[in-house]
């Protein structure tokens, strides 16, 4: 295995995978880094890449009218970054922006496409963990909007 | 005469030596309490005291610290009748205070362990003790982590003292808010993500956990998918409470009195009941 | 054992009153049997019975004088240890700060005549409760210490009682100074009289009574055997603990639970429970408060509030509470049942809601074993 397949074998989102299927995304791969207050992806930007930071941290922001552009979530070590390179239209919903110097492995999305389509045991595999990690997330989110630490008594003066 | 505890109903007079606001508008305080008379009941981490006001009520609340000379903190968070009633109250005031009561955090229990501490809101407040135990005998531990999750960077507590632990190469400091604008630079999301990160030998770990029974749910399931076994998850649970001794019977949650039997479970003893509605 | 004859019932309680006591007993008082002093036999409410149902008790005469020949009514003996309503302490304000004076306990000598099996296993439930944990209600352990108990075993059973389920009766055999059993046969009436303690020895030793022949003493056996046979309800205790915390999304609570007025009833007249609240209040000035302890029950939406709302805020919620209390959590937190069999709670609902329905519907429709089976 080659030094970058070897790198993601160790990551927990790429465990399960075969060699054969961890050689073949490979082939897909290319690190990255960020420097701190880089943009990893931009709201409406092309979802050409699909990324698994390996150090540093990701803040994921939208613009909202009025407030600008305001932080969703954090993601750090071990998070894929965003899935809109799963489903069309394949464009990114919010801005991702390095914290601090920031590593990720990079999948070209197209090719990652055409191989999941093409080989339906790696696109089983790569769907089943995405979609562990959106429902996660999802739920996470649903947490975060409820507002869980609110005074109980309602918003003080 | 048998050397029997005093009586467990009559709270005993502690002055308000000093107040200090918490959080902007004084939503949260903090008393530090000095017993007119007589030496300090000292709590241990966990414990909580019943604090009454003359007239108005009395409500259960957690050591927020153990303060210089023989003093008491507690933190309190405005709510509700009794402590809106509190939070007017000043310096060089009286209060009644009764206890401690409770089961304590297992501070010695994790002697040798990784120490998660897991705070949600005012949840901080009950573990503060810990971590002010656990940096004093900081050789006694493995990694200590502090994952704390709050609504706003507005609602942040102890943002000195957070500075300070986060100032330390021996604790690890995580803050996450859910909400924040675009000057927040810290974590965004829920508590539970920060426990993702791992980082800590599960197996080997104490988690401690306090704040909402919602977070606490989220955040048992993200521990025990990262390894950490269910006898070695601690949490403090909250019941309505009027005697904290045993026998008014309000703060039942199943078989347990959270009063005595708690405030700190380890979870394996409540997880047949933790997801009972209305339990 | 010993005997008694009728008229020697009546010296027993001179005796006890001699002795300082304020003799309690069961008196007839607005169409029910509750209890209250009783300076003599005729105090008592001779020839008297009742008729219970769910929901229903009436009284009915009977045909002999007998003078313990009906069960419990509405009251138990908890409201003399533990009042529904008590002053814990009195707080002032002054210059020097805040001072808190605890209030003064009434603990006066009384003796409880008329105590029925299931009532003493009661007593000994609550004494659990509050005098056998790491803190000791005071007060309580002080009106308890003055008490002088004169059991009257039960020669005929209630429509709702169940003690023969509980183990709790119908014949007390613990828990009592002085046991009486009543006796009416071939137109004599007289007690078969039994000693459980020292200071029941020593009241009984005053009396003139018999050493019990042969007859007595099996006619003594034969009264609470007759009640015995005679359970208006029963209750399969086998695993029940494990089989209502099992069960705790039962559809049958949500039934139960449409039924229920949520009105406490059950809980007031229970000789078990022992849920109460406090009540501070203050004078206008603000400076003397008093905090007040009274009787509370599960059945209310306020018992459970924390911050925000209450956590049982449904009545199947408060439903359940109360019986998985009774019946199931009891054990673990007292190592014996919470319920002891009385019938009260059956007797006094409004709706007729009955515990040994509702546990028997549960047994019935057991829901472990439909998700072992799938
Ligand atoms: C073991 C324990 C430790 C606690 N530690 C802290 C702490 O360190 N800091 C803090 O700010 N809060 C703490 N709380 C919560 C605090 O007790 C409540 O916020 C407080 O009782 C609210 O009272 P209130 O009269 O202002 O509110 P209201 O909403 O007006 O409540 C009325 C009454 O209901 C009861 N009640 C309401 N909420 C609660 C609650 N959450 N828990 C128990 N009883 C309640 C009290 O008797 C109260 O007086 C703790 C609760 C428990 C059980
Ligand atoms: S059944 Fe309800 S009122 Fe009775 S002791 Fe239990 S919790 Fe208290
Ligand atoms: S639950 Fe009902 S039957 Fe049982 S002791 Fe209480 S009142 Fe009596
Ligand atoms: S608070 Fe009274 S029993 Fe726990």
């Amino acid at each position: 295995m080659d030094d970058l397949a070897q790198v993601f074998a160790e990551e927990p989102f790429f465990s399960g995978f075969s060699d054969a299927q961890l050689r073949r995304l490979a082939g897909l791969a290319r690190p990255e880094v960020y420097q701190n207050g880089r943009y990893l992806i931009r709201q409406n930007g092309s979802a050409d890449r699909f990324m698994l930071i390996t150090t540093g941290h990701v803040v994921l922001k939208a613009f909202v009218p009025q407030r600008g552009m305001v932080p969703l979530e954090t993601l750090g070590p071990g998070d894929p970054l965003g899935w809109s390179w799963l489903a069309p239209p394949y464009k990114w919903h919010y801005d991702g922006r390095a914290l601090e110097r920031t590593e990720v492995i990079a999948f070209e999305a197209e090719g990652l496409r055409q191989a999941m389509e093409q080989d339906h045991e790696l696109g089983y595999r790569l769907q089943k963990r995405m979609i562990e990690v959106i429902a996660h997330r999802l739920q996470a989110a649903r947490l975060q909007s409820l507002d869980l630490y609110g005074n109980p008594a309602g918003d003080l003066p | 005469m048998s050397a029997r505890p005093r009586d467990p109903m009559l709270p005993r007079s502690y002055r308000i030596e000093s107040v200090e606001s918490e959080l902007p508008g004084g939503e949260v305080f903090s008393w530090t309490l000095r017993p007119r008379g007589g030496e300090l009941e000292v709590g241990q981490p966990g414990q909580f005291n019943m604090l009454y006001q003359l007239g108005i009520g009395e409500v259960p609340i957690s050591i927020s610290a153990l303060g210089e000379d023989g003093t008491l903190i507690h933190t309190i968070r405005d709510v509700g009748g009794v402590t809106r009633n509190m939070a007017a109250l000043s310096a060089g005031e009286e209060i009644g205070v009764r206890g401690p009561f409770g089961t304590a955090w297992p501070v010695a229990a994790a002697e040798g362990h990784d120490v998660l501490l897991v705070a949600g809101g005012i949840g901080l407040a009950p573990l503060r003790p810990v971590i002010h135990h656990v940096l004093a005998n900081r050789e006694r531990y493995r990694r200590i982590f502090l994952l704390y999750g709050t609504r706003q960077p507005a609602d942040i507590l102890f943002r000195k003292e957070l500075e300070r632990w986060r100032g330390r190469f021996d604790i690890d400091v995580a803050v996450t808010v859910d909400r924040a604008d675009a000057s927040w630079r810290g974590d965004v999301g829920v508590v539970t993500r920060l426990i993702e990160r791992g980082g800590f030998d599960p197996r080997n770990s104490i988690a401690m956990v306090c704040g909402p029974e919602v977070m606490m749910r989220f955040a048992v399931m993200s521990l025990e998918r990262r390894g950490v076994p269910a006898r070695q998850i601690y949490l403090s649970m909250e019941r309505n409470m009027q005697c904290a001794v045993g026998y008014c019977g309000h703060c039942q949650y199943g078989g347990h009195f959270i009063c005595k039997d708690g405030p700190v479970f380890p979870y394996d003893r409540l997880e047949p009941l933790f997801d009972v509605r209305e339990l | 054992m010993q005997v008694i004859e009728r008229e020697e019932l009546d010296r027993l309680i001179g005796l006890l009153a001699g002795d300082g006591y304020e003799v309690i007993g069961p008196t007839l008082r607005d169409d029910a049997i509750q209890y209250g002093p009783v300076r003599g036999i005729e105090d008592l409410p001779a020839g008297w019975t009742d008729e219970q149902d769910g929901g229903h008790y009436r009284l009915r005469r009977r045909d002999d004088r007998a003078l313990f020949g009906y069960v419990v009514g509405p009251q138990s003996w908890k409201q003399y240890l533990f009042p529904p309503s008590q002053t814990i302490f009195r707080a002032r304000r002054d210059a020097d700060g805040l001072h808190m004076e605890p209030a003064p306990v009434q603990a006066p000598k009384r003796a409880f005549l008329g105590m029925r099996a299931c009532e003493l296993h009661a007593l000994a439930i609550q004494d659990q409760v509050f005098t056998e944990g790491p803190y000791v209600d005071e007060p309580y352990e002080r009106r308890r210490g003055s008490i002088f108990r004169v059991a009257v075993n039960c020669g005929q059973a209630g429509g709702t009682c169940f003690c023969v389920s509980m183990e709790t009766g119908p014949r007390a055999d613990r828990g009592f100074d002085l046991a009486l059993t009543e006796i009416l046969e071939g137109g004599r009436h007289y007690f078969t009289l039994e000693v459980g303690s020292d200071a029941g020895q020593a009241v009984a030793d005053r009396l003139s009574a018999s050493q019990a022949g042969e007859d007595e003493h099996r006619a003594s056996m034969a009264a609470t055997e007759a009640a015995a046979a005679q359970m208006g309800r029963q209750l399969d205790t086998q695993d029940l603990p494990a089989l209502l915390m099992g069960n705790l999304e039962h559809p049958r609570w949500d039934e139960v639970a449409d039924r229920c007025l949520s009105c406490a009833n059950c809980t007031m007249v229970c000789p078990t429970c022992f849920c109460s609240s406090v009540h501070d209040s203050a004078d206008l000035a603000g400076s003397e408060a008093v905090r007040e302890r009274v009787w509370d029950s599960c059945f209310n939406q306020a018992f459970s509030y924390i911050a925000g709302g209450s956590i049982r805020s449904t009545p199947v919620s408060r439903y359940r509470q109360w019986m998985t209390h009774k019946l199931a959590t009891w054990h673990e937190q007292f190592g014996t049942s919470g319920c002891v069999g009385c019938g009260r709670c059956i007797t006094w609902c409004p709706v007729g809601i009955d515990i040994t329905e509702e546990a028997a519907a549960i047994r019935a429709t057991d829901q472990r074993r439909k998700r072992r089976d799938g």
